[in-house]
Parts: C-alpha cells; structure tokens; sequence
C-alpha cells in the first residue's frame, strides 16, 4: 500500500462518511423543525457538528500514527493508519447521531470550530517563515562547523571542486583543501543587481512621474497595463532572452568599442533584469506620487512655479519615502532573482569591476550546488543553505527597512 | 516706496526649456518600456513561430520479422535510414509487440525527419547535415517525399534526446497536475486565513505579527520556498524528489501570500452596511461572512487567485530545487512519480547545444507565453466583467 492508495482510502472513506452524518443529521432536524418541535439552531448546523464530530478522531488518529512514524517512535503500516482512521471515522459518526440532540446550541459549537480550523490556516503562513528560517539555519549551522564564517564573509576565494569530490566520497583524493570565500560571489550579485536598478530607477520613476502627472487618462489606461505585462512574464523567458538575445548583442556592441566580452557577461542579464523590474518601482511610485495632496501642488502652481518644477521640488520630495521604499523592494527583488542569471550569467565566481567578464550570482551557485547528483551532506549541498541563509538576511533587512518607511510615509499624510 | 518686479527673459527661457525636458524625459521612459516590449515579442516570436513546422519524411516501413526481433533499422530502405528520425525507428519493435498482426506487412506513412534534415530544408544555419546528404534531402523534397507540416507532435510528444521528436506533451501535463495542487492546497487555506484576519481576528499583537509574517513572506525570492521544499518536503517527511507533489506544495506556500493579500482586498471592498445588515437581523459572525460577504468578494477573490496561480505557472526556481529540471520524458502517472513542468522544460532545452532546441526552447516560451496571457486575460475580463461601484 503506497502512500497514493492511503490518500485515496481516506478520502472514498471519509467523504462518503461525512454526506451520511450531514444528511443524516440535519434531515433529522428538518423534520423536527416542520414538526413543530423545537430545534436550538437551523437545522444545517447539527449536520456540521455532525460532520466535525465524525471528521476530528479520523484526523487525530491519522496525525496520531504520523507523528510517532516521524519521530521514529513506531512505524505502522499504511494499511493499519488508513484503517484506524476510518474506524474512528465511524465510531465518531456514530457517536455524534447519539450525542447530537436539539438542546444543543450547534451554532455556538460549529462556530468556534470554524474559528480554530481559520486559526490553524493562518497559522500555516506562519509557520512556513518559521519552516524557511529553519530550514536554512539548521544547515547552515552545519556548514559553518565546518567552514569558519569568518572565512565564508572575508574570503575572496570560491573553490568548492574539492567539496564535490567529498561529497562524492573521494575526500582524500583532492587534496587541496576547498575554498569557500563568498565575497566574489556577493560582489557579483551586487553589480548585476546595480546594473539593474540602473536601468530600472529611471525608466521606472520617470515612467511614473508621467503617467500620474502628465498623461492624459486614455494614454495611462493604455500604457499602465501595458508595463504590467513586465511583470507577469515568467522569469525563465527573460531567462531565455537575455542568454540568447541579448548576451550576442552585448558582445557584438562591445566589440564595436574594440572591448572584449564574454558570452556569460554581467550586463546582459543586469539590463534584462532592470527591464523586469520597472513595473515594481514604477507602479508603486505612482501610487506614492498619487497620493500626495492635490494642494501641496496647487499651492506651488499658484506661486507661479512651472509643471516640472512643482513635481521636482514639491511632490518627489514628499513622495520620496515612497519611492525609496519601493526601490529597496526593487533591489530585494533583483537580488533574489534566479533564473535571468542561472540562464545568462557566468557560474565561475570572479572579483572583478568590468560588467563585461561574466560573474555568478548567490542564487546561480544555490541552484548550481543543489541541481547535481551530490549527497545531502556534502559541503557543497551545505554551502547553498548558507549562500541561502544570507539571501533570506539581506531580502528581509531590506523589506523590513521599506515597509517601516512607508509607515512613516502614511502617518505623514494621514492615508490609512 | 515702488518696487520693480524683473523678468529676465534668458532665465525665463532657461526654465521652460528645463520643463520642456522634464516632460520629454517621461515620454523617453515610457517610449522604452514600450520598445522593449515590443522587440521582446518580436524576438521570442521570431525564433520560435518555425519550431511549430516540422520536416517530415514519407517512408514505406517494412515491419518484417527482423524488426520486431529488434533490429529496427531493417523497417526503413536503406536511403531513407539517414532522413527518418532514429526515435521513431526505435518505437516500430514495441509496436509490433503490441500488434503482433502487422508483422510481415507494409505501411506507408509520414514520419518526423532526422533533425540536421530538419534543420537543413528549414535553411538554418549550423544544421550540420553533411554534403551528400544534403544532396539527397534536396532530391526528396523536389519530389514531395520529404515535406513541410505543422508540428502536432510538438504538442503530445514528451521530452527527448533528439530534438525532432521532443515535444512540451509531458511537461504540459506535469504543469497541470503541478498547478491542480497548488490550486487545491493554497486556494481554500489562503482564502480561510484572509477571512480570518479581516472578518474575525482581534487586533492585538498575535494578528499583527501574522499580518507583517504575511507581508514578508510575499517578497521572499522564490527560490528560498524551494529550499523550504527540499530540507521539509523532501528531506523531512519523505515526499519523493521531483515529484508533482513535491513542487506543487512548494508552489502553494508560495502562492499563499500572493492569494491572502488580494482577498483580504476583496474583502475590504464589501461595504460595512452589508455586514451590519445582516447581522441586524441576527446572523451570526460565520453566517454574515458565508451567505454576505464571500458571494460579494468572490470576483476579486477569483481574479487574486488566478493571478497568484499563473505566477505559480511560471515559475522555475524552486522546482529547480526540488528536482523537477531533470530529463524526464514520460507525463507522470501519480503525484508521486516524477515529472516536469513547462518553465523546467525550457529550462532544460535551452541549456541543451543542439542548436534544433534552441527552436524548440523558443516554440515552449510561446506555449508559455499563450497560457499565461490566456490567464490574465482570463483575470481582467473576470474582473472587468463583475466590478461594482458601491
């Protein structure tokens, strides 16, 4: 009995059980209901209760038996979890037509049900921060035992062949021991993302500063959705573009200048990925330039002050918390990216300042360490949890940073 | 006392020209945004509008004794074994196991062509077919026994080694089951948590901490959801590597944000009147959200999930965690088993040398494309179609 065979027994079991206690049930009420006798609650409430009641020992039961089979306590077999379950099922059906009776206040009961089932659902997104936080910790921790972390932060040198070799059982034969200094591959991720956001802050901004200032509303209707659709195209596409498209152009362009480039370049991907990015800033700059109070542009109007000198000196000054705020989420987005650089950007960790040498990313060597045949415990698997475990560091820094700003930026004009 | 008010014309000027510019500087922005857009979808489109034509071969297969034996070359004359595709000779044994009648018969059929034919009749360049073929491929296809067709296979077939029977078949399926889990574990979860948080939960710190969590968790890379995947999912309790189970859940959490913060918008646009009618005349706080509220919030509901679904459809990088890149030619059979999904299939091809991929990595980025304008498209109209101003 595979794991499939346990899902599909629970659900042909469970869900049949559950139509036959709210049928049942509330079919019981109804006619009491019609009869004229009393019934606490509407009828369709007992038929919940009688569902929960038949539902929570099946679910118990089954989170019962998973438990001990995770903490290695005992190992039942699908078969005897799958039965146990639907015997509680059962025994819990029949428990509830007895127990159900009209005095209840079944909708008090149900209620507070539905309220602990929503609880657990928000616990789940919760629990998946936790999960992530733990996830890359506990691995990291393990990294680090082996690697110091002063070494991980300072070191310029990225050798991790020789890890491959442990991790493939072979540890003696290398020799050499492996190198895992980050900072080639941070310096790397730092001037794609700089390429980025050089294209994007100003397309973006001004892109924004147009269209809530000067366009004309067919004209923003026409060209807001329009900048969406950067967004909404997947990552691997642009992935795809940038490695074929635009590396060859990059190369041919630096050519013409007599420079040399190679194939796996810094700027292609940098530029793909600033064009990804616009939307972000550019949307949500507009709705930062869109709130500023229509008065403080007026007042500057009536001084006699010009359009563009009103929305350099009056509205972006104001709107400047926003529009910061959403370039550090522009920036956490560009250094989190994945699949533009894994597709376009080089996988050989190199310190260099020239965009036209290829340079590999912290998400490139995540995917690159974890993609191959390595075992779990290798170094190398290990290493993508740390480079992991900085990516989470560094993006949450950055969201906590803008989201306090733009907190400032509402208090400031009272927008709620 | 009189004061003069100066003017001085050249300053004057100076200003204007500035606000001249400023204005330009936007249209320049915007006008790049567009021409980038444009050359995208002119580029993409380009290069992979000729992977949906395919060459195709007209041969007389020879189902003798020999080839159900295993000797497949033997089903096709000998000129043709260099034009006819090498996958699909090596497909006539097992059919021939399953219809053991057809032995000791002829058949006349189409059949995909070898892929530097492929490429060489298309006229692309570096298609690596050698001279004296090339010759012969001229011949046959001034006879109209080597022709020109839409590509059906592309659409049915599954991934393969040789590019001119590779196909998006099994990845398409894989997306499908991928996005069916997604859809069935972050749909409901993510919907009940917004309604909690908007409808019933007091606002005290617990609330708030789930809020902020929320909103973190919106603008965590995607690819740390597929180190979540595979030190929980895979490594902790057990779900097979690369399996559609594996990714789907992954795609869920990360959807799940994505859905609670559109339907907590949703929500919020349903007038307060509303509620405080119904519970006037004596709904109870489940009731008020079940029969009121949720049927009025359902279009933007809707229109969040779908959006937060697409995104999942696109998505590569934690699938690339989880396993879900690795050559898998087969549509899974269970959520189990492993399988692909189209972004990992693209993936895949593009990292490929040959250069018939690079087309066929193309004509996937349009399959891609399709759906997901086909989703949003699906979104707006939804949303369009059922907005109401209260």
């Amino acid at each position: 009995m595979s794991i499939g065979d346990v899902f599909l027994w629970l659900l042909g079991g469970l869900l049949p059980l559950a139509c036959i206690a709210f049928f049942f049930t509330r079919n019981r009420m109804q006619h009491r209901e019609v009869a004229g006798l009393g019934v606490f609650s509407r009828p369709g409430y007992y038929g919940w209760l009688s569902v929960i009641y038949m539902a929570a020992p099946a679910v118990a039961v089954a989170m019962l038996f998973s438990m001990l089979h995770m903490l290695h306590l005992y190992d039942a077999p699908f078969s005897m979890l799958t039965a146990a379950s639907l015997a509680a099922a059962a025994l819990g059906l029949v428990a509830s037509l007895r127990l159900i009776n009209p005095d209840n206040n079944a909708r008090l009961l149900v209620e507070k049900w539905a309220r602990g089932l929503m609880i657990v659902a928000a616990g789940i997104s919760v629990l998946t921060t936790i999960g992530i936080l733990l996830s890359v910790l506990f691995e990291s921790i393990r990294f680090f035992n082996s690697v110091p972390l002063w070494e991980f932060i300072t070191g310029t040198k990225w050798e991790a062949d020789t890890a491959f070799l442990a991790g493939a059982g072979r540890g003696d034969e290398g020799g050499a021991k492996p190198h895992f200094g980050a900072v080639p591959i941070f310096a790397g991720t730092f001037m794609i993302t700089g390429i980025a956001m050089l294209v994007a802050i100003p397309v973006g901004l001004f892109s924004a500063i147009y269209l809530s200032e000067y366009a004309k509303p067919r004209v923003r209707a026409a060209v807001k959705p329009m900048l969406e659709v950067l967004a909404g195209i997947p990552t691997v596409v642009y992935g795809f573009f940038a490695a074929i498209t635009i590396s060859p152009l990059v190369v041919k362009g630096a050519e013409m200048f007599g420079l040399e480039a190679d194939y796996t370049n810094a700027l292609a991907p940098g530029l793909v990925m600033g064009v990804m990015i616009i939307p972000f800033i550019s949307s949500l700059s507009e709705d930062v330039i869109h709130a500023v109070p229509q008065a403080m542009r007026d007042g500057s109007l009536a001084m006699g002050v010009g359009k563009a000198e009103t929305i350099r000196h009056v509205v972006l000054p104001a709107a400047m918390p926003g529009i910061i705020a959403a370039t550090l989420l522009a920036v956490s987005r560009a250094i989190g990216e994945t699949m533009i650089v894994v597709m376009a950007a080089g996988l050989r960790p190199n310190l260099t300042a020239n965009p036209l040498e290829g340079v590999t990313t912290v998400t490139v060597k995540i995917v690159e360490s974890l993609t191959g045949d390595q075992q779990f415990d290798s170094l190398l698997t290990l290493s993508a949890f740390a480079l992991g475990l900085v990516l989470l560091f560094i993006t949450l820094v950055l969201n906590i940073i803008s989201a306090l700003v733009v907190y400032r930026f509402k208090k400031q004009y009272a927008l709620t | 006392m009189k004061t003069t008010f100066v003017i001085d014309p050249k300053r004057l000027k100076r200003r204007y020209r500035a606000e001249k510019r400023f204005h330009a500087y936007g249209i320049i922005a915007v006008a790049l945004a567009t021409a980038f857009i444009a050359f995208f979808f002119y580029d993409v489109l380009s290069k992979g509008i000729p992977a949906f034509k395919t060459v195709e071969v007209q041969v007389v297969a020879d189902y003798s004794q020999a080839v159900a034996d295993g000797n497949y070359r033997l089903a096709v004359p000998k000129d043709m074994r260099h034009m006819a595709s090498r996958g699909w000779m090596r497909t006539i044994p097992m059919q021939l196991v399953d219809h053991p009648e057809l032995i000791g018969t002829q058949e006349t059929l189409w059949v995909p062509a070898e892929f530097r034919v492929n490429q060489y009749i298309k006229g692309n360049e570096g298609h690596g077919l050698k001279g004296k073929y090339q010759t012969i491929a001229d011949e046959l296809y001034k006879q109209d026994i080597i022709r020109i067709a839409f590509n059906w296979g592309f659409f049915t077939r599954g991934d393969s080694k040789l590019p001119e029977i590779a196909g998006v078949g099994a990845s398409l399926v894989g997306s499908l089951v991928v996005m069916f889990i997604t859809m069935i574990l972050a749909v409901p979860i993510g919907v009940v948590t917004a309604v909690y948080l908007e409808e019933f939960a007091a606002d005290n710190w617990v609330t708030r901490t789930i809020e902020i969590n929320i909103n973190n968790l919106a603008a965590i890379p995607s690819i740390l959801f597929g180190l979540l995947g595979l030190a929980i999912f895979i490594n902790f309790f057990g779900v097979p590597r690369s399996s559609a189970l594996a990714g789907g859940m992954t795609l869920a959490l990360m959807t799940l944000p994505i859905i609670i913060i559109s339907t907590r918008a949703a929500l919020r646009s349903v007038p307060n009147s509303i509620r405080e009618g119904a519970f006037g005349v004596g709904a109870s706080g489940l009731q008020v959200v079940w029969h009121h509220v949720l049927p009025l919030a359902l279009p933007g509901i809707l229109t969040g999930s779908i959006i937060g679904l697409a995104q999942a459809l696109g998505e590569t990088a934690p699938l690339l965690i989880v396993g879900m890149m690795a050559f898998i030619p087969e549509a899974p059979t269970s959520i189990f088993q492993a399988s692909t999904v189209l972004p990992a299939q693209i993936y895949t091809w593009s990292s490929d040398s040959i250069r018939a991929f690079g087309e066929l990595t193309a004509a996937g980025v349009i399959v891609l494309l399709s759906i997901m304008l086909l989703l949003n498209g699906l979104a707006i109209w939804l949303r369009h179609r059922t907005s109401q101003v209260w």
